[in-house]
């Protein structure tokens, strides 16, 4: 057996463990900075200052009946959590955590996550669709209206900072940045950083933008009729898709694990964790903006200024190299 | 399952059929409720829908009409008190008064001083704690999660005053026909003091945080816009109508009790949209306030309840009487009518809701779902009165 499938092999076990407990712990913060937001302790019963509560809810989601509406689609409905799923395992995959600290060396890796990112919203769609459920279908709709959208602006910031870097690997994306937050790509590229980041909430239907799931509307969009672990996946590919944009993001604007002092991965990890409560934060602060101006900031704002951003910088990106010959 | 068997024509019952009966070519109908995160409580509209676009809207009441007007054919003027504080949740002490008002009206009855003042602040505050349900609700229809619970915070604080006096926390049936059933203590009294600067303090930042947020003004601002000569049509009263530029307010255009003798504001707005009527709610935040610490000056000792207050087996003398008060969502009016027997002949209950529920139909028409919750939340409903 060839040692690169083993590294692979072994990467998607860890993943497939550090995914589960991500979400575990996700859920805490979320629900302990949720609770200090609003006053409240948020959850403290169970474990120390509530800790085990997630788990808790796990297994509550594990113990509970699969209840199917009657008239819908068994295996689409049963297809679309577990599609929802699979692709995440496979985003961890070319993340660099560390000098050398990731299962798939790969010259594409950026364009691999991007790729299977994609497939996200076919599960939203199937879920949605195969429900029977016309609040399903509407969220199912609003959610390929939304991600198809906010997938352009994401790949076009993406594609400038990977201009600058002459490279697609992750890793040597990283590499190109320097120890101090001044040799960032944010310094240089703070606009496609900004797009990024709201193109992301955007992706991974994270409040102001969780139409799909907008509960005063919809109820809970295109899985309101999981129940148990259906929901769970859904759930579970919500909280890992929201470490995977914060992890991109880290690689490409944040400089990846360069930090001074302290170990690579901690500082990687620090960064993520950074980004995610920014989302969180987000989530508890703001209301939920309207379908038709969600599109409007993404085909009026968003596109434009991602087109602008990557003309400008190839531009320079040119223009750095024919004087670099020419001297 | 049995009901897979059955054919498609049968689904759905006689409104969503009837509904239906005019639908366009590939229109979607759709109910929202009875049980709905955004109708609070049974509410029902059969929507339909092209798209993500309302084409027409239909509400559907009656799923917690508990028959409140034929329950006062049965009890005695006195016995029925409890019922009002069982009409509207929100804004109990509002409806306590316009039965027990117009039972006084009917009989003559006159109150002390004292208990006028009562009902002035404990209505007033329970307007207050009625708007900051509405305020947290409505953001957690539009989709923000945190305002509910500091708008909590302050209801508590309310709540925990009037519990006082009047025992419970909810559907109070505090009013008495000539009177109030308990004064309001020095404690009690210190306490109201107390909320008056703290409630002033959290406006600011509510107006910061929330009401100048961007998004919610986006999601707010030019939805449900209605004209004033709709507003009247409809009968439309309270924050809705004064929402749309009128000041009509039931406590300066038909005075009763002690207002008069108060130097309050009318807030209006000339926006009539969603935002106006916000805007209108906000404003009356701090008119209660005024109120209310005016009234803490004004109140002089005494008595607050008449000698000789009507006993459960009194009897309404013969005649008819109509009162009306202003509640936390509009005009509520009671009509009495007696022919001298134990029991009232006829009670009729007129529900601000109710009217301004019925513009829904005509303002959602052609709006998208998301406005289309805006604007019911806009409205400020609750079931129960609607229904009665």
């Amino acid at each position: 057996m060839p040692a690169e499938f083993i590294r692979i092999l072994i990467g998607l076990v860890a993943v497939a463990i550090s995914v589960g407990l991500i979400g575990l712990v996700m859920v805490w913060v979320e629900r302990k900075v949720a609770g200090h937001i609003q006053r409240r302790p948020g959850p403290y019963e169970v474990g120390p200052s509530g800790l085990l509560q997630p788990l808790a809810d796990a297994l509550k989601l594990v113990g509970k009946q699969l209840f199917m509406p009657d008239k819908a689609d068994p295996i689409l409905f049963w297809l679309a959590p577990v599609l929802s799923f699979l692709p995440v395992l496979l985003l961890f995959l070319p993340l660099p955590l560390g000098d050398g600290l990731y299962a798939l060396d790969v010259n594409l890796g950026l364009l691999l996550i991007l790729a299977f990112s994609g497939l996200a919203v076919l599960s939203l769609l199937l879920g949605g669709w195969a429900s029977n459920n016309k609040y399903g279908l509407l969220g199912a709709a609003r959610a390929v209206a939304q991600s198809v959208a906010y997938e352009i602006p994401l790949l076009l910031s993406v594609l400038a900072v990977s201009f600058v870097a002459g490279s697609l690997n992750l890793a040597e994306v990283v590499k190109g940045q320097g120890t101090w937050p001044w040799n960032w790509n944010i310094m240089t590229q703070p606009l496609a950083f900004l797009i990024y980041m709201v193109s992301a909430l955007g992706e991974t239907n994270r409040a102001p933008f969780d139409l799909p799931e907008a509960e005063s509307e919809l109820t809970a969009g295109f899985h309101t009729e999981y129940s148990g672990m259906g929901f769970g996946l859904f759930f579970l590919a919500e909280y890992a898709n929201m470490v995977v944009v914060c992890a991109v993001a880290t690689a490409l604007f944040l400089g990846g694990w360069n930090g001074p002092v302290l170990p690579g991965p901690v500082w990687f990890v620090l960064k993520v964790s950074l980004l995610m409560l920014l989302m969180v934060f987000f989530r508890w602060t703001y209301p939920r903006v309207r379908f038709d101006q969600l599109l409007n900031i993404n085909w009026k704002w968003l596109m434009p200024l991602a087109v602008l951003n990557l003309l400008a910088t190839s531009f320079f990106v040119k223009l750095a190299q024919f004087t670099e010959v020419r001297w | 399952m049995t009901h897979s068997a059955l054919p498609d024509q049968v689904a759905g019952d006689f409104y969503t059929n009837n509904f239906a009966k005019n639908a366009q070519e590939g229109s979607l109908i759709l109910n929202l409720g009875p049980q709905h995160p955004s109708t609070h409580g049974v509410l029902r509209v059969v929507v339909e829908m092209d798209g993500e676009y309302i084409l027409r809207a239909e509400p559907v009441l009656g799923y917690l009409h508990r028959m409140h007007e034929k329950m006062a054919e049965v009890k005695t003027a006195a016995q029925f008190i409890p019922n009002m504080g069982r009409v509207d949740y929100g804004h109990a002490l509002g409806w306590n008064w316009a039965f027990v008002g117009a039972v006084e009206k009917l009989a003559g009855i006159e109150v002390p001083e004292r208990a006028e003042y009562v009902r002035v602040i404990t209505c007033e505050l329970n307007r207050l704690a009625s708007h900051l349900l509405w305020w947290g609700a409505y953001l957690l229809d539009l989709g923000a999660f945190t305002p509910i619970m500091y708008a909590f915070d302050d209801r508590e604080k309310i709540l925990d005053i009037l519990q006082a006096p009047t025992g419970s926390r909810l559907t109070y049936s505090y009013f008495r026909i000539g009177g109030v059933a308990k004064d309001l203590n020095e404690d009690c009294l210190s306490r109201i003091r107390a909320f008056i600067p703290w409630m002033r303090e959290r406006l600011p930042m509510y107006k910061d945080l929330v009401s100048d947020n961007i998004i919610l003004r986006k999601r707010i601002e030019g939805i449900g816009v209605i004209e004033p000569e709709v507003c009247r049509r409809f009968g439309a009263t309270g924050p809705v109508i004064r929402g749309s530029g009128i000041a009509y307010d039931v406590r300066r255009s038909d005075p009763y009790s002690v207002y008069p003798k108060l130097d309050f504001e009318i807030p209006t707005s000339d926006l009539m949209d969603a935002r106006g009527r916000y805007d209108v709610r906000i404003a009356e935040f701090e008119q209660s306030l005024r109120i209310i610490e005016q009234c803490l000056d004004m109140m002089p000792e005494g008595d607050v309840l008449v000698k000789g207050a009507p006993k459960p087996s009194w009897k309404a003398p013969k005649g008819e009487a109509y009162f009306a008060v202003e509640g936390a969502r509009g005009k509520i009016g009671v009509y009495l009518v007696s022919d001298g027997g134990k029991n009232l002949y006829r009670t009729k209950l007129r529900a601000p809701g109710f009217c301004n529920l019925s513009l829904f139909a005509e303002v959602s028409r052609g709006t998208i779902l998301a406005d289309a919750v805006a604007i019911l939340g806009s409205l400020d409903l609750i079931i129960p009165e609607i229904d009665r």
